[in-house]
């Protein structure tokens, strides 16, 4: 009951720091007044445009497929996996399961190995390749390995040393209503969940804000009709 | 002592992207500016006491009034995509020309002092603090980055090296450590009214001059107005176009546009200036009070239409930053665009059978077009979809029968720098505009092999310069490079026009 008792007070930590850090940075981005119109080339004349843009950019990296093949390939891929992963994963957080991840289920367990195979590329890439070995910091690997980790604890649980689901997924769902449940003492399973953990405390202080930050990027987000409408952000007002 | 020669790379079949050579720029760097020019535009003197407290300060400062430094600070992954896309980096393979190598000279100080995993484990996520080697790199390094925001494009959250290298220079003009070719021309157009610092006298005898040499060439009165009140239009164009080679003939190419149109125009002496350098040390003020000149002259001459000259980067400050900066512009004629492009009311005047053209006198030219980055990636042209591109192509189609488009991936928002913009158009950082033009040259060698190009066309005042100095380092005839209206200009049917 103590492991339980400990995991459960970590993943509320995690989930808080996930959910507060990654507001914090939100309200920040918003707030931060963009003084010029600085949209880059092809820059959609609408409002309807740029989300189409956008909408481009975050499903199928089109700015990365114009720039680097292998990294569009590995990250795209690692991408599509991980959204697929995650969704199947729902079916630990959901009574009953919704359909869709139903259905996502099947493909979900095999995008586990695609999302390996991407990040794998993507760190291989970090030794192979000169310029990208030169701007490698530690936090890059560390990043990398991180996802491997997680990765691999969750295959182990799949195809080496399968662990009692049914109980996992009573005690996610106390979880969530705080009604602490069991947690079964696999090892597999409890590097898997501190790892998951880490990555969603560290989540708002590294890289990983390229998320959100995609989405205010003034370079992408931003209507090309500055001759049409006159910009003007609060800070040029006074 | 006579400057070290400056060689330029071999020009290669296939463009390589370089292996790394750390530290080869390292001794590239631009003067720093004196005292007196400093002064002149409120940055202190030379270097302070506290630069820094002042430096730190600043950057918080900036982080709070800049979405777009705030958001792409945090946001770089490091999956190396731009890694291979600036000129300067393909033409000297120094590693922090890399894009993402120069934005991590700010991003690890932005990360020591404003985030908390730099505060706590500053070797772990590269953080690092400004110390006098950083600063050092700074000034070395953001004067080797034309602004042309190519990298930009390719960069997956679309993170804007310009916008980081101009951080940097505000930061480095904060404490003392301005770059003398720019803050000495920003200084001029306060001062005097352009960057080349020629008085209103010298600039009417010019324009003298040029009406006298027109009328023996043509036989006709195309004039050159300047100061003229009740014209219809005011034109700024870059001061290179009033005595510079070969500036001069797109100035003489506009002239007989509007001399063919019927349409009244007129030269500013107060903003006799396209250009705006502020824009390059990224100063939200001096680029609003150097535009403001414009609006001034437009509203004192009583004009109804602004048109913008030849200009890379002035056309990007005018399309996309002046209605902000200066704007509105109700007071101006709403049925044509405010501003608008010389290449835009050429084109209307063509599109319209307003003026017309007897191409084979352009027939001892193969053109190509070399889009000016400013132009390409951070403007627009015609309010249609990449207009930009498609204006001055048709443009030179119209006034001559030989084109040919240098490879997709060197033209239109994959262009590449001419390797002289953003500031960098000084004697002294010749070794680096000559290989940062290595890209270029590449290109254009594969159009002149393969058609026999010998005229390369742009709308860029610094493209013209850049190229006139660095063609002949590349075995390449200074006289290659020219404008689109200098085209125009040998072209153009003048007089009766039925």
């Amino acid at each position: 009951m103590l492991l339980s008792a400990l995991f459960a007070c970590l993943f509320y930590a995690a989930a808080a720091v996930l959910a507060a850090g990654l507001a914090v940075k939100i309200v920040l981005y918003a707030r931060t007044p963009a003084p010029l119109k600085i949209p880059t080339t092809p820059a959609p004349a609408t409002r309807s445009g740029v989300l189409w843009r956008m909408l481009r950019e975050v499903v199928l990296f089109e700015s990365l497929f114009g720039a680097n093949k292998w990294i569009w390939l590995f990250g795209w891929v690692f991408h599509a996996a991980l959204a697929l992963v995650l969704v199947r994963h729902l079916r630990y957080f959901t009574q009953p399961v919704w359909g869709l991840v139903e259905i996502a289920q099947p493909f979900g367990i095999y995008a586990g190995f695609a999302m390996l195979a991407g990040v794998a590329g993507l760190w291989a890439r970090r030794f192979l390749v000169e310029r990208i070995r030169y701007i490698s910091t530690y936090s890059d690997h560390f990043m990398l390995a991180l996802l491997v980790a997680i990765g691999a604890s969750g295959l182990a649980m799949k195809y080496v040393a399968r662990t009692d689901i049914v109980a996992l997924k009573a005690f996610m769902l106390g979880l969530m209503v705080f009604d602490w449940q069991p947690l079964p003492a696999d090892p597999a399973l409890l590097v898997h969940l501190a790892l998951v953990a880490a990555l969603m405390a560290v989540f708002p202080a590294s890289k990983l804000l390229h998320a959100p930050g995609v989405f205010f990027s003034p370079g992408r987000n931003q209507a090309d009709d500055s001759r049409e409408r006159r910009h003007l952000a609060p800070s040029a007002r006074g | 002592m006579a400057a070290p020669e400056v060689h330029a790379p071999a020009l290669k079949e296939y463009p390589v992207i370089p292996i790394l050579a750390a530290g080869s720029m390292a001794a590239s760097k631009p003067y720093v500016a004196s005292e007196k020019i400093n002064e002149a535009l409120g940055f202190p003197g030379k270097l302070v006491d506290d630069w820094h407290g002042r430096a730190i300060a600043k950057m918080g400062e900036l982080l709070g009034e800049s979405r777009a430094l705030r958001v792409y600070l945090d946001s770089c992954v490091h999956c190396g995509a731009c890694t291979d896309k600036c000129h300067y980096f393909l033409g000297t393979g120094d590693p922090k020309n890399m894009p993402v190598a120069r934005q991590d000279l700010v991003r690890k100080v932005y990360r020591r002092h404003f985030t908390l995993a730099g505060k706590l484990f500053p070797k772990l996520v590269g953080a690092e603090d400004l110390t006098q080697d950083v600063l050092e790199d700074w000034y070395k390094y953001f004067n080797q980055c034309s602004e042309c925001r190519r990298c930009s494009v390719y960069c997956p959250y679309g993170i804007d090296t310009a916008e980081i290298t101009m951080a940097a220079k505000e930061i480095m003009d904060t404490i003392g450590m301005g770059q003398k070719y720019t803050n000495e021309i920003i200084g001029k157009v306060h001062k005097i009214g352009n960057n080349l610092g020629l008085p209103g006298p010298a600039l009417k005898n010019t324009l003298e001059t040029m009406e006298e040499e027109v009328k023996e060439e043509t036989g006709l009165d195309v004039r050159f107005p300047v100061d003229e009140p009740g014209a219809e239009v005011l034109v700024v164009v870059p001061s290179a176009d009033f005595f510079a080679e070969p500036h001069v003939y797109s100035l003489i190419g506009y002239a007989k546009v509007f001399h063919a149109a019927g349409i009244r125009w007129t030269l500013s002496s107060h903003a006799s200036e396209a250009g705006n350098f502020g824009l390059f040390i990224g100063n939200y003020e001096q680029m609003r009070k150097i535009a403001l000149r414009v609006r001034e002259a437009a509203q004192e001459l009583g004009v109804r239409r602004i048109v913008v000259g030849e200009c890379g980067h002035a056309w990007r400050v005018a399309y996309s930053f002046w209605n902000t900066l200066i704007g509105p512009f109700d007071w101006l004629d709403a049925r044509h665009p405010v501003p608008q492009h010389i290449c835009e009311l050429t084109w209307d005047l063509i599109q319209r059978g307003a003026i017309s053209f007897e191409r084979e006198k352009n027939d001892h030219r193969i053109v190509t077009f070399h889009d000016s980055c400013n132009v390409a990636r951070g403007s627009g042209m015609g309010g249609i979809p990449r207009g930009q591109f498609i204006l001055p192509r048709g443009i030179i189609r119209a006034a001559c029968n030989h084109f040919h488009d240098m490879a997709p991936e060197t033209i239109h928002e994959h262009t590449f720098c001419c390797g002289g913009g953003g500031g960098l158009l000084s004697d002294e950082l010749l070794e680096l505009r000559v290989k940062g033009a290595l890209p270029r040259m590449e290109a254009l060698k594969q159009v002149v092999d393969a058609h026999g190009v010998n005229f390369m066309a742009t709308i860029c005042a610094i493209c013209k310069a850049q190229f006139s100095k660095v063609l002949p380092y590349y075995k390449f005839d200074m006289e290659m490079i020219g404008g689109v209206h200098q085209l125009v200009g040998d072209a153009i049917r003048l007089g009766r026009n039925d």
